[in-house]
C-alpha cells in the first residue's frame, strides 16, 4: 500500500506504490489531450441539461428551455410530409373514385404511390404482390373474376368494411355445410362436384356430371346463388364457377370437401385502419391492376 | 490519492462504498417511475388479457417471438405511417414482462391485431413462406398439434393480481371456462365479452374438437393494438 510517492529512476514516472514480488508498477498519467477532450463533452453534456427534458423529479421532470418532445415532433413531421402530398392527397380527399381513374395526376399518385404502398403493407399478406392470389383462400384481384363485385365502388366497399369481418356492415355470405349438416348424402354431393368440374371443361365422369347437373339446377340448391349458368351471384359473395378459379382448388375431391364443409374466407374491415383518402387510393390501385369493372 | 488507501485496505468500507455508488443509479432511475403519475397515460379500454389470450402470451415467450418481433411502434414517421398509432406505456402495463422487444428482423406486432384474418395467422404460423415468400421466419406446425397446457390458469390470473393486474374474482373464478368457452364455436360468449371486451372469440385453428397452442396464440395477436381507440386521443392529451 503507498505510504509515499516514489518515482521510477528510469523513467521519472511515478508509481502505484503496489509491489508485487519486487516488481512495481508505474502510475502513468492520460494524455492530457484525452483528459481535455472528455473535460469538454462534459461541459457540452450540460447543454442537454439545460435544452432538453433531462432531470427526473418527484411530481414530473425538467422540460428544457425547447420544451421538446418527441411526440409532438412526430406532429410536426407528419403535418410536414401532409404538406408536401397536401395537395394530391386534398382532391383525393374530395374527388370521387370516378374522379380519381379519370385524372392522370390523381390515378398515378394512387397507383404508384399511396395505393401501391398501403396495398403491399396491408393487403399482399394474403393477396400477393401485385395482387396475384394465393392459395387457401385469398383471391387473385388482377383478373376478371370478383366475387363481390369488381367496380370501384364495390372493391371500395369491401376495403372499408371487409369481408365476414367483425364490422356491423360487412359483406356477408354463407354457403350451407351440405355434407356436415347431411343436407345431402356423400354420393350427391361427389356428382355435384363432378358437375361443376365439367362447368370448367374438365369432365371426368359424365355420367355422374349429368346426375350432379340436375341436383346443381334443384332450386334449393346451388342455382340460387351460383346461377344458372354457374355465373355467380356479387350481391351474395357467390363465385363463378365455370371459370377456371378456384379458390379452395378444383379437383373433384376438393371441390367436394368444399361442398361437404365449406371454409370462408375472412377480410378485415379496413375503416377503423386506414383512413379513407388511403382507401380510396387502394381501391383504384386493386381495380387498376388488371380486372377493373 | 492517499485517502483512496482506506478504501483498499477496509473490505467493509469498501462494500459500503460499493453499495452507495450502485444505490445512486439506481434511486435515479426507479424512484421517478413510483412517484410520477404520469409515467402511464390515462386512456380507456386497456383490459387484462383473457385468460386465452395469457395463454398465448405464454406461447409467445416461450418461442421467443421477441427474439424476431418488437412490439413497440416507435414515434417515428416510418412507423407511425407503416404500423399506425405509436404504442403508449399504457398499452402494455399489464405486461409482465412487457414484449416491446428491440430485434426487428420481422415487422412489428404491436399493431398487428385485427389486421389478417385468424385462418391467416394459422396458415401462416404452420408455413410462413407459403404466404409470404422469402420470409426467414420458422415454421411452427407443431402449435396446430399440440393441445394447450392449461395448468392452473387460474392461479396464473391470480400470479397477475400480485402484481397489479386488475383481475377481478369473477375473472379468476370464471378463468378456467372463459379459456374453454373463447375457442369454442358453440360456446357462451356473453359473460367473456363482457369481461375481456373485444376478445376474438369462435374456433379460432379450424379445429374445434381441440384447444390447441394455435388457438392460443392467435387470439393473442389479434388483441394485439387494438384495445385503444386512438381517434379520441389528441398528442395533447397523451401529453405526461
Amino acid at each position: 500500500m503507498p505510504s509515499e510517492v516514489e518515482k521510477d529512476a528510469i523513467t521519472g514516472t511515478e508509481t502505484t506504490g503496489h509491489e508485487w514480488d519486487g516488481i512495481k508498477e508505474l502510475n502513468t498519467p492520460l494524455p492530457k489531450w484525452w483528459l481535455y477532450v472528455m473535460y469538454a463533452t462534459i461541459i457540452w453534456s450540460l447543454g442537454y441539461f439545460v435544452f432538453y427534458p433531462a432531470i427526473p423529479w418527484v411530481n414530473g421532470f425538467t422540460r428544457g428551455i425547447l420544451d421538446y418532445d418527441q411526440r409532438t415532433d412526430l406532429d410536426r413531421q407528419l403535418a410536414e410530409v401532409r404538406e408536401f402530398r397536401g395537395e394530391l392527397l386534398t382532391r383525393i380527399e374530395g374527388a370521387s373514385l370516378a374522379e380519381i381513374r379519370e385524372d392522370d395526376e390523381l390515378l398515378d399518385f394512387a397507383v404508384r404511390g399511396g395505393g401501391r404502398a398501403a396495398f403491399a403493407e396491408n393487403c399482399a399478406p394474403c393477396h400477393g404482390l401485385g395482387g396475384g392470389g394465393q392459395q387457401g383462400g385469398y383471391p387473385a384481384l388482377a383478373d376478371d373474376a370478383w366475387i363481390w363485385g369488381g367496380t370501384l365502388d364495390d372493391i371500395y366497399a369491401t376495403l372499408l368494411y371487409g369481408i365476414r369481418s367483425d364490422h356491423p356492415q360487412t359483406r356477408f355470405g354463407i354457403m350451407p355445410a351440405y355434407g356436415v349438416d347431411e343436407i345431402l348424402t356423400r354420393e350427391e354431393i361427389t356428382d355435384i362436384a363432378h358437375y361443376v368440374v365439367s362447368l370448367s371443361g374438365e369432365t371426368e365422369d359424365a355420367e355422374a356430371a349429368a346426375r350432379g347437373a340436375e341436383l346443381y339446377q334443384r332450386p334449393d340448391l346451388c342455382v340460387t346463388c351460383h346461377g344458372e349458368n354457374a355465373e355467380g351471384n356479387v350481391f351474395l359473395g357467390a363465385p363463378a364457377l365455370s371459370d377456371q378459379i378456384w379458390l379452395y382448388g378444383g379437383t373433384v375431391a376438393e371441390i367436394t370437401a368444399q361442398v361437404h364443409n365449406p371454409q370462408y374466407g375472412v377480410m378485415p374491415a379496413w375503416i377503423d385502419r386506414l383512413d379513407d383518402a388511403t382507401i380510396k387510393m387502394v381501391s383504384v390501385y386493386v381495380h387498376a391492376l388488371g380486372g377493373g369493372q | 490519492m492517499k485517502w483512496h488507501a482506506i478504501f483498499e485496505k477496509n473490505v467493509l468500507i469498501l462494500a459500503a462504498g460499493i453499495l452507495i455508488t450502485v444505490s445512486i443509479g439506481g434511486i435515479v432511475e426507479i424512484v421517478p417511475l413510483h412517484t410520477i403519475e404520469s409515467t402511464i397515460e390515462e386512456v380507456e379500454g386497456v383490459r387484462p388479457y383473457s385468460p386465452l389470450e395469457l395463454a398465448g402470451r405464454r406461447i409467445y415467450m416461450r418461442e421467443g417471438c421477441y427474439n424476431c418481433h418488437s412490439q413497440m411502434v416507435r414515434p417515428f414517421r416510418d412507423e407511425v405511417e407503416r404500423y399506425g398509432h405509436y404504442s403508449l406505456a399504457a398499452e402494455s402495463m399489464y405486461d409482465h414482462p412487457f414484449q416491446w422487444g428491440s430485434k426487428r428482423t420481422g415487422p412489428d406486432l404491436a399493431r398487428v391485431g385485427g389486421k389478417y384474418s385468424n385462418a391467416w395467422h394459422v396458415a401462416h404460423m404452420i408455413d410462413p413462406q407459403s404466404l409470404v415468400p422469402g420470409s426467414v421466419m420458422p415454421q411452427y406446425p407443431f402449435l396446430a398439434e399440440n393441445a394447450l397446457n392449461i395448468g392452473d390458469i387460474a392461479a396464473h390470473l391470480e400470479a397477475n393480481v400480485v402484481v397489479g393486474v386488475p383481475y377481478t374474482e369473477d375473472m379468476i373464478a370464471a378463468a378456467e371456462a372463459d379459456l374453454f368457452a373463447q375457442a369454442d364455436p358453440l360456446g357462451d360468449h356473453g359473460g367473456l365479452l363482457e369481461r375481456y371486451p373485444g376478445a376474438t372469440v369462435g374456433d379460432i385453428d379450424g379445429n374445434p374438437e381441440v384447444l390447441t397452442e394455435m388457438d392460443a396464440l392467435v387470439a393473442y395477436l389479434q388483441i394485439l393494438g387494438q384495445m385503444v381507440d386512438f381517434s379520441q386521443y389528441t398528442t395533447e392529451d397523451l401529453r405526461q
